[in-house]
């Protein structure tokens, strides 16, 4: 299976029933895709609603609803849709259950960088910095390491998205609780070894005496 | 009664070199493209951006940083406009990058007489750079402060004579807190209707922060 499956996967899998979730953009958005049968969970988009629905079928859509990518959408019965104002008093307000989003860097202490490679590329925060410190829950959801070198570091190098707020990174490889007393490997991807895990991970983990395997079929 | 309604030309005349001006929309979503068009096309330059993005080099705010009309933006991304990056590189204009929730509030409080306001964004980033920190109950916060504007350029969906506005689905965005933060407020419509055919129980802005109103073709 494609590697950004297995995580979109895994992290649907980790949501509650009632969840209010805020995806990020590019692997994050997959998610709403494997939500389990019959659990209900609502998208917010931070651009301005609750609500968020799969993107419309070519030919349909509507250019008034859009998500945070800026690319056209659809809102499910019992949506909303508001100002930035309030948009954000509902992410920082700590209405937000879960945000799910992508990462340059994550470190030990669960800080992460995603938002400027300086000299190279400075898109922006956008609303990440708000909805990492604002959501009750803040899911890194990438591959593991970008071509071979670890992701998953001691102290991240770039600029800082938000200090210490990260709780679980789930990669094609591995899913890793932040803990007070460091990085916790819970779960082994469907092909991996704690041995790969640990090689291509430079923050030294913690390995969980309740270690199980995810993604099988 | 004053006649808010006036042609494009007019009211982009109002847009003064220098001048701070804050433009609705969410990469150009929600974007009043028509007063855009027309401040591309009236040249006016040094002006101060406070909006989500920079849209993109074809459309929204994009085709005012193509034009270099601006020597300062502040706005939470700019990933969408590579001609941001290139001017931002060569010192032709100033970026500040502001967490999307804080610019929002920044817009808010400035709307609403607020002298700014304590928020956990940015604590431990650059962000926090040159900022003033209070701890609140042992958390850390930033004081960040209110932004307000000479102008501002939104769009709304359905407008009356009064100014009073109804915003279609995701294009509110920042658009009514614009309103409430500029001396001077141009709201651009896609429909204009008569006063009392809005219910009031409808409107989301009041007609009370708008000054002029254009367009109405749709």
């Amino acid at each position: 299976m494609d590697s950004k499956i297995v995580i979109a996967k895994r992290v649907a899998e980790l949501l509650h029933d009632g969840d209010v979730v805020n995806l990020g953009i590019g692997l994050p958005t997959m998610v709403a895709n494997y939500i389990p049968e019959g659990m209900d969970v609502t998208f917010q988009s931070e651009n301005g609603f609750l609500g968020l629905g799969p993107a419309p079928e070519k030919g349909n859509e509507d250019w008034e609803l859009v998500n945070a990518g800026g690319m056209p959408s659809s809102i499910q019965p019992g949506g909303m849709y508001f100002d930035s104002a309030t948009s954000f008093g509902i992410i920082r307000g700590g209405h937000v259950d879960a945000t799910v989003l992508g990462a340059m860097e994550v470190d030990e202490k669960g800080s992460l960088a995603n938002w400027k490679i300086p000299g190279k590329m400075v898109p922006g925060m956008g609303g990440a910095m708000d909805l990492v410190v604002g959501a009750n829950v803040v899911i890194v959801a990438m591959v593991h390491t970008q071509k071979g070198a670890p992701k998953i570091l001691k102290q991240c190098t770039l600029p800082l998205t938000a200090k210490e707020q990260v709780n679980l990174i789930v990669t094609e490889m591995a899913v890793i609780r932040v803990t007070q007393n460091g990085l916790v490997l819970e779960e082994l991807g469907p092909e991996a070894t704690v041995e790969e895990v640990q090689a291509a991970t430079e923050a030294e983990l913690i390995i969980s005496p309740n270690l199980k395997r995810f993604g099988l079929e | 009664m004053i006649n808010k309604i006036v042609s494009i030309e007019e009211a982009v005349d109002k847009v003064k070199e220098g001048m701070t001006i804050m433009v609705g929309g969410f990469l150009a979503n929600g974007t009043p493209e028509d007063l855009i068009d027309a401040l591309v096309k009236s040249n006016v330059k040094n002006l101060t951006l406070i909006c989500n993005d920079t849209g993109f080099p074809e459309k929204g705010v994009g085709k005012m940083v193509v034009n270099k009309q601006f020597k300062k933006m502040i706005v939470s991304h700019v990933g969408t406009n590579p001609e941001t990056a290139n001017q931002m590189n060569s010192g032709e204009t100033e970026v500040i990058l502001t967490p999307q929730g804080t610019l929002a509030e920044k817009v808010r409080c400035g709307g609403y007489g607020l002298g700014g306001f304590l928020t956990p964004t940015g604590v431990g980033t650059e962000v926090e750079n040159g900022k003033e920190k209070k701890v609140i109950d042992g958390k850390e916060y930033l004081l960040e402060l209110p932004l307000r504007a000479d102008v501002a350029i939104i769009k709304a969906s359905i407008v009356d004579k009064k100014g009073n506005m109804i915003f279609s689905k995701t294009t509110k965005n920042f658009n009514p807190i614009m309103a409430m933060a500029a001396d001077l407020v141009i709201v651009q419509a896609d429909k204009i209707v008569e006063i009392g055919e809005i219910d009031p129980d409808q409107v989301m802005s009041s007609g009370i922060f708008v000054d002029y109103i254009v367009g109405g073709g749709k």
